[in-house]
């Protein structure tokens, strides 16, 4: 009777639902020669699993934090797991984007070999339940190991198609970092534990640390899941991992497990630590701000949909960062509130990525899908083969350039409305560095708007282009059914997040009231309704997208028919006019390169190109151009290289002779028994 | 004041600016033709070319998807959304916190992202180039825009534009610096946003440098007159958000009745001195060489976050 009580509560269904996860990992790894069987079963199942996962989540935001102990584990040692608010969402959020993610997955992978699907279905599904895991944790020893298993499955979903050497070097970039990431991570927690030799996050939360090490684990804790969320200069794997990974998995690197790093900083800074320095804001605020800039200047350089996407999740946690830091700031300074509302901003924005991410890199697995093309040079006019991927395409396109009434304006608008906060700081500097922020994010904002005008433009309208290379899969058709459920999933949390932010307040309110003690006024999200999202007071800013919806539509409807009923509606179909221009072909396009040409420009400096001219006698003249990340050559290459040297120098030491290995023992040992005694 | 009477008061705000925008646009037209010693049009040809225009049988590019035929009626709903927002004639009404000026920035992205897609539809070259201009106008002039309305919301401590505009409006008349910059940063988005000499000259197509014309080379009929409605209105906006934001006096507070007639009159003065305004600016410049928008842009921004730095600093 314990048992099923506690299966039912939010801790207990949490798990349940992970270990169902685990079980189908298993189960497909059962040999069977019919494909049919991760399709058909594994990943519907796995989607209702995520479903299952969302609802316990929704439900355990509003009960008191639930703890669970497994028995399992090393001796004297055992699992805790706890669901508390913040965990809550963020099961929420795994559980919603998974399941239209394993939906589409469901589809997508239809023509994969049944060896390799196990494979797949078996990985995938461990990625899921260690994500699951991630967020359940309750000690800092099965945090680690979900976290790196979540690593590892995912490293090994990146290199699905291990044969192309790119794709390995790209797995081997994202282990890397993920490791690099991880020592920092398990570092934070041995600076937060103090050598009491507790590592649940009871022990961690009681803790007192003094200033400077309560630093230290910050900035561990900072770049350590930077490393994972792929802050700069921490970034580079995600352009390189995430367009190698087959798209349902790379819809959920970009849309959840990227977002588990979130989840670690927020645990880490606002709760394990407790005590947030404002300081420590401006530093989150800088690296934020940076994120942004960088993330979407580069996404516009991209012709590769695919890297270009992984840009734009480098942008979006630059996002996410930029509200965390101002919550930050704000509660640094005692202004409880206004901290609430930033980190608000962030965690909203947050699930807003999820989603909106997840349906786009979907939309490029159904393009990849059908019609075997990633370089958006090839594309063109795919809104007439692909009329119902177009649209829910251009739902995330819009969702992520940030307008209303969509879900990416919300969360903009959340943290445009934390910066303009500042007034209430003490502190001159930072008060007036606050809106600078806001500056940089209304920047990307537009930035991100004409990236996503380039991709949609490039790729879905226009004419078809003739491809360099030639696609394997001359006439495409549209995505196939299970894919277009699993986008339709993710178009309509873009709508739902988007129009009814009010419902999506009280929740967030509840997590950060929870978390740091404050929260938005109840009375003022009470008193405007679900109809209104009003976060401080309708004096002060009030926003209502169901309002703006239905107003845009009535009058695009009413402007339609009076147009039709006071004149007509006739229309003649001919050749495009073109300013008289008679030939025309689809070579005369804006290509993707070209269309970021202005930024190129203006921006010139922050790239590494290498452009090479062709001479006015060459009989095929071609024109290159190679953009390169700056940060390769005055970061990575010369860490390599020096970590090549040090190699090389400790090579030395292994001469491959047994007798020079024994003496080494016994230079040791001679050592030992001189200085330890 | 009852909800009907409020509800009416906005709709009436908004017909009368969907209805008044092509005479702005007129009267704008007629200034210039003057200052260049032309032969001034009526101030009401626009309203005959758009009556021209919804008679005719559009022409449509084949190929065209279903986006470029309902690009010009979303524009148009976009456009009547922002002249329901801004405070016209009266502030404190029913729609107003519906939309702040985030929301309102948002609006004119809305427009501008389907006004840029729709022009890459066809698939011809000047289209591709006019969207990609466009967007450059865009990323810089947006911020711009949102910076010079932050300065505002921070004197005012609110991002909805009716309490803005009635805080401004009841502060003694003294000139703040803070709001010095922010005016001159805004007249350069506004020229910017409306595709107006330096950066893009409304008068002419069929030339290399275009921007605004660009995108819209391929509409004809019902859905060009759409379209050239949409931009009146955006000019009328742009305008009304200005005098909102720097000469708020004479707005019907509230939305009282019997200040309507005030209201109009003080408008109608302002549009008329700011038509003429504009026609000045763009007789006495030249069109900026493209290459140098960028840099025109950038300075707007620089000073709209200039105006902010300095209301903290002066003012805060």
């Amino acid at each position: 009777m314990s048992a099923l009580h506690a299966a039912l509560s939010p801790a207990g269904g949490a798990l349940a639902l992970a270990v169902l996860w685990l079980a189908i990992a298993v189960a497909c790894l059962i040999p069977s020669r019919n494909a049919a069987f991760a399709r058909r079963f594994a990943f519907p199942l796995g989607a209702a699993a995520g479903i299952g996962v969302a609802f316990v989540g929704l439900q355990a935001v509003w009960l008191p934090a639930q703890t669970l102990t497994l028995p399992l584990g090393l001796p004297d040692l055992p699992f805790h797991l706890r669901v508390d608010a913040l965990a809550a969402f963020f099961l929420m959020l795994l559980g919603s984007v998974s399941a239209g993610v394993s939906v589409y997955a469901a589809g997508y992978f239809r023509e994969e070999a049944s060896g390799r699907l196990a494979l797949i279905g078996c990985q995938y599904h461990v990625f899921l339940a260690s994500m699951a895991f991630v967020l359940l944790a309750d000690d800092a020893y099965l945090f680690m190991l979900a976290w790196e298993t979540m690593a590892l499955s995912s490293y090994f979903l990146v290199i699905t198609d291990h044969k192309q050497p790119s794709i390995r070097s790209a797995g081997f970039l994202y282990l890397l970092i993920a490791h690099l990431g991880a020592i920092a991570v398990l570092l934070c927690f041995g600076v937060l534990h103090g050598g009491r030799g507790d590592y649940s996050f009871d022990a961690l939360r009681a803790a007192h640390l003094q200033r400077g090490w309560a630093t230290v684990a910050f900035l561990l804790a900072f770049f350590g899941f930077g490393a994972k969320a792929g802050i700069l200069p921490l970034h580079a794997w995600l352009p390189e991992a995430h367009p190698a990974a087959p798209s349902p998995v790379s819809a959920l690197m970009s849309g959840v497990m990227i977002k588990t790093a979130i989840y670690g900083m927020v645990r880490v800074i606002f709760d394990l630590i407790g005590s947030v320095r404002w300081e420590w804001g401006l530093v989150v605020l800088v690296i934020g701000a940076g994120t942004t800039l960088f993330g979407v200047l580069y996404a516009l350089m991209q012709h590769d949909l695919k890297r270009l996407l992984a840009y734009h999740s480098v942008e979006n946690i630059g996002i996410i960062l930029l509200g965390l830091g101002m919550g930050m700031v704000f509660v640094g300074f005692g202004h409880g509130a206004a901290g609430a509302l930033g980190l608000i901003a962030a965690l909203y924005h947050t699930l807003n990525h999820a989603v909106f991410k997840g349906l786009l890199f979907l939309g490029a697995g159904s393009i990849l899908h059908s019609s075997g093309l990633r370089n958006l040079n090839d594309m063109g006019g795919l809104i007439h083969r692909m009329p119902k991927t177009a649209f829910y395409f251009l739902i995330g396109a819009l969702a992520i350039s940030a307008l209303p009434p969509l879900n990416g304006f919300v969360s903009e608008w959340l943290t445009f409305q934390a910066a303009l906060q500042a007034t209430i700081l003490q502190n001159g500097i930072v008060r007036s560095l606050l809106p600078l922020f806001a500056a940089t994010l209304a920047l990307a904002g537009a930035l991100t708007a004409m990236c996503f005008v380039k991709v949609y433009g490039v790729a879905f309208l226009g004419r078809a282009r003739e491809p360099a290379h030639p696609s394997p899969l001359p006439h495409a058709g549209d995505a196939g059914g299970m894919e277009r459920y699993g986008m339709a999933w993710l178009a309509a949390g873009c709508f739902l997040l988007g129009l009814f932010p009010s419902s999506f307040l009280l929740v967030l309110n509840r997590v950060a009231s929870r978390l740091t003690g404050h929260g938005l006024s109840e009375q003022a999200l009470s008193a405007s309704g679900w109809l209104w999202l009003v976060p401080t007071s309708a004096e002060q800013a009030s926003y209502s997208p169901l309002v703006f919806l239905v107003m845009i539509v009535a009058v695009t409807l009413l402007a339609f028919f009076v147009v039709r009923r006071v004149y007509h509606g006739r229309a003649r179909f001919a050749d495009p006019w073109d300013c008289g221009y008679p030939e025309q072909t689809s070579r005369m396009q804006d290509t993707a390169d070209a269309f970021g040409q202005p930024i190129r420009h203006v921006f010139g400096p922050l790239y590494r190109m290498e452009r090479t001219l062709p001479g006015p006698g060459e009989a095929t003249p071609r024109y290159t151009l190679k953009i390169e990340d700056r940060h390769w050559y005055w970061l990575y290459l010369p860490v390599a290289r020096a970590a090549e040297y040090v190699s090389s120098k400790i090579a030395l030491l292994q001469q491959g002779r047994i007798s020079i290995y024994l003496l080494y023992s016994f230079i040791t040992l001679i050592a030992l028994l001189v200085f330890v005694r | 004041m009852n909800t009907a009477a409020a509800i009416a008061f906005q709709i009436l705000q908004s017909v009368f600016v969907v209805l008044a925008a092509p005479l702005l646009v007129g009267w704008v037209n007629r200034c210039r033709a003057w200052l260049q010693n032309r032969s001034a049009p009526s101030v009401l040809l626009p309203y005959w070319t758009l009556a021209k225009l919804f008679h005719k049988e559009p022409v449509i590019a084949r190929g065209a998807s279903p986006l470029f035929r309902t690009t010009p009626y979303i524009l148009f709903g976009c456009m009547w959304l922002a002249a329901g927002i801004v405070p016209v004639l009266a502030t404190g009404l029913p729609f107003a916190p519906a939309a702040d000026i985030i929301a309102l920035v948002g609006v004119f992205a809305l427009a501008r992202v389907f006004s840029a897609l729709a022009a890459m539809d066809i698939g011809t070259s000047f289209g591709g180039l006019g969207a990609r201009r466009e967007m450059m106008i865009g990323f810089l002039a947006e911020p711009a825009m949102l910076m010079t309305l932050f300065t505002a919301a921070f004197i005012s401590g609110s991002t909805q534009l009716t309490t803005i505009v009635d805080t401004l409006g009841h502060r003694e008349f003294a000139l703040y610096p803070s709001l010095a910059f922010a005016a001159v940063a805004f007249l350069m988005v506004l020229l910017a946003e409306n595709a107006r000499i330096p950066i893009d000259n409304p008068a002419t197509h069929l030339e290399l440098t275009m921007i605004h014309e660009a995108m819209i080379l391929e509409y004809s009929a019902r859905h060009l007159a759409l379209i050239e409605w949409a931009v009146a209105i955006k000019l009328f906006a742009y305008m009304t958000i200005g005098i909102a934001l720097f000469v708020p006096w004479g707005i019907a507070e509230g939305g009282d009745w019997h200040a309507l007639p005030l209201a109009i009159g003080t408008l109608v003065a302002k549009l008329a001195l700011a038509g003429a305004g504009l026609a000045l600016i763009e007789t006495l410049l030249a069109k900026l060489r493209l290459l140098l928008a960028p840099e025109f842009l950038s300075s707007a921004f620089l000073l709209a976050v200039l105006g902010m730095l300095t209301h903290f600093l002066v003012q805060g």
